[in-house]
């Protein structure tokens, strides 16, 4: 059996590369685009965006309490204020995704409900720190915003109809037991929480201010006047955080914050590159073409109309896209003639569901919640898709 | 004493499971070690945050991966508990 593999294996790839159509247009334009794409991404956003990113991440993972957040999402909590921490906790919560179904399960069955079990499942992956950072330096801070809010407000209102539409089901379901938030015996670390803030302002600062977009010609707006003196702000936050650094933190802090920070971008680069790379092959840089024509990219997801938008989001609930590969692909998508609309509208159905992931969600609450579920992050999708389009013209 | 390791296979379970079996082995404890993976027992837990280590049913610091002289330290004190 292996030889035969071994026999198949070899031939294909003398097939393959006896045949491959180098002087082909159609070939070559879509391998120059992939690797331009990448090219693009290491030049222009490896190191002011996904750097700067991982080591925020990194942070908020080893010196914030998680604990501090989850308190509030337990069963004896005030069901409001359950539905605002959990529709806002992704950002802090969710920076490593393997985290997220563990927390969904653990609020439905031992927290605060089904509803903001909900909210915090889907605004979970479009509010952490790393998403928000590179949508905004990559599509722009418009829709960076937009997807931020869209997730925010749209987690409640799901949150909301899935908690009505179940009551009867959820009032003969007790929630039994209490959450376990474990035991933490690790040594305060002896800073104040203004003397934290400024740490994470220093490195916010930074990015915020290497990645001032160039203003239009002309333009002699305080906008303007920053991106004139761009390089010194950032350099300023540089030296406030080694300041940091320096004089607050031990050494034996720095090491633990290094390590988490190394995992998130050993977990997350070589797909997301690999997620550039195809994004690139597909559908080429914006303005160039990829393997996949870009009128026919226009015709579906162009404009604003409902049917781009649904089928944007209807797209996105299924398909899977591994943590931050949206992003290349929205790129890739917009270029090719996709509206601004139907681009929301996939980044928000997008990463909240997929596949495999639904069939985790059907094993937690079941099939009909989970079909509720979807359905109502299509719509929900499509239409901040469609609000967002008519914003944005 | 058992000792329980919850998580649904991401590489940080993976290092806390490393971990504690290397603690074990430097402590020279009779301990067993038992990976949990399926999410309907973690959540049974009541753990949020995985990976979580749970010695005799109470968990220690959930959500982070212990390095194994931590593990250790854990080891210590929940056996003075008993």
């Amino acid at each position: 059996m292996k030889n035969q593999l071994k026999i198949f294996v070899i031939i294909g790839g003398f097939l393959l590369f006896y045949f491959l159509p180098l002087e082909s247009l159609g070939f070559r334009n879509p391998i120059f685009e992939a690797l331009a794409m990448l090219n693009m991404y290491a030049r222009e956003h490896v190191i002011f965006s996904l750097i700067p990113a991982f080591l925020i991440a990194g942070a908020i993972y080893q010196f914030l309490d998680q604990n501090a957040v989850l308190k509030y999402l337990g069963a004896k909590t005030n069901k409001a204020l359950a539905y605002f921490v959990a529709s806002l906790s992704g950002s802090i919560l969710t920076v490593c995704s393997c985290t997220v179904l563990p927390l969904f399960s653990g609020i439905y069955k031992k927290g605060a409900g089904l509803g903001p079990a909900i909210a915090f499942l889907y605004s979970g992956p479009a509010i952490n720190v790393l998403a928000i950072i590179l949508t905004a330096r990559v599509l722009g801070w418009q829709i960076g915003l937009a997807r931020a809010i869209g997730a925010v407000i749209f987690s409640i209102i799901i949150g909301l109809c899935m908690h009505f539409i179940f009551l009867t089901e959820e009032k003969e379901r007790q929630a039994n037991g209490e959450m376990q938030l474990g035991i933490n015996d690790s040594e305060t670390d002896g800073r104040t929480g203004l003397q934290n803030l400024l740490y994470f302002i220093s490195m916010i600062g930074f990015m915020v201010f290497a990645n001032w977009a160039r203003p239009q010609a002309g333009d002699q707006s305080l906008w303007a006047l920053i991106f004139q003196y761009k390089w010194y702000l950032a350099i300023a936050f540089v030296l406030l955080f080694v300041y940091i650094l320096v004089y607050w933190f031990k050494k034996e802090e720095i090491i633990p914050w290094m390590d988490s920070s190394w995992s998130f971008a050993q977990q997350i680069l070589p797909l997301l590159f690999l997620g550039i790379f195809f994004a690139g092959l597909l559908l080429g840089r914006p303005g160039e073409e990829g393997l996949i024509p870009s009128r026919f990219v226009a015709s579906l997801v162009g404009g604003n109309s409902l049917s781009a938008n649904f089928f944007a989001s209807f797209i996105g609930a299924f398909m899977y896209f591994a943590t931050l590969t949206e992003i290349p692909i929205l790129q890739g998508l917009i270029g090719s003639g996709m509206g601004q609309g139907p681009a929301l509208a996939l980044l928000l159905a997008g990463p909240a569901l997929s596949l495999p992931n639904m069939l985790v969600i059907r094993s937690v609450v079941g099939t009909k919640k989970t079909v509720v579920y979807i359905i109502l992050v299509v719509i929900m999708a499509t239409i901040s898709g469609m609000v967002y389009g008519n914003i944005i013209q | 004493m058992k000792i329980e390791i919850l998580g649904m296979g991401c590489p940080k379970c993976k290092k806390t499971t490393q971990n504690a079996q290397q603690a074990v082995e430097e402590l020279g404890i009779d301990a067993e070690i038992i990976k949990v993976e399926e999410l309907d027992k973690i959540t049974e837990y009541g753990v949020m945050m995985t990976p979580a280590l749970v010695i005799d049913g109470e968990a220690y610091s959930p959500g982070k991966v212990l390095s194994v002289e931590e593990i250790k330290k854990v080891i210590k004190s929940a056996k003075s508990k008993r």
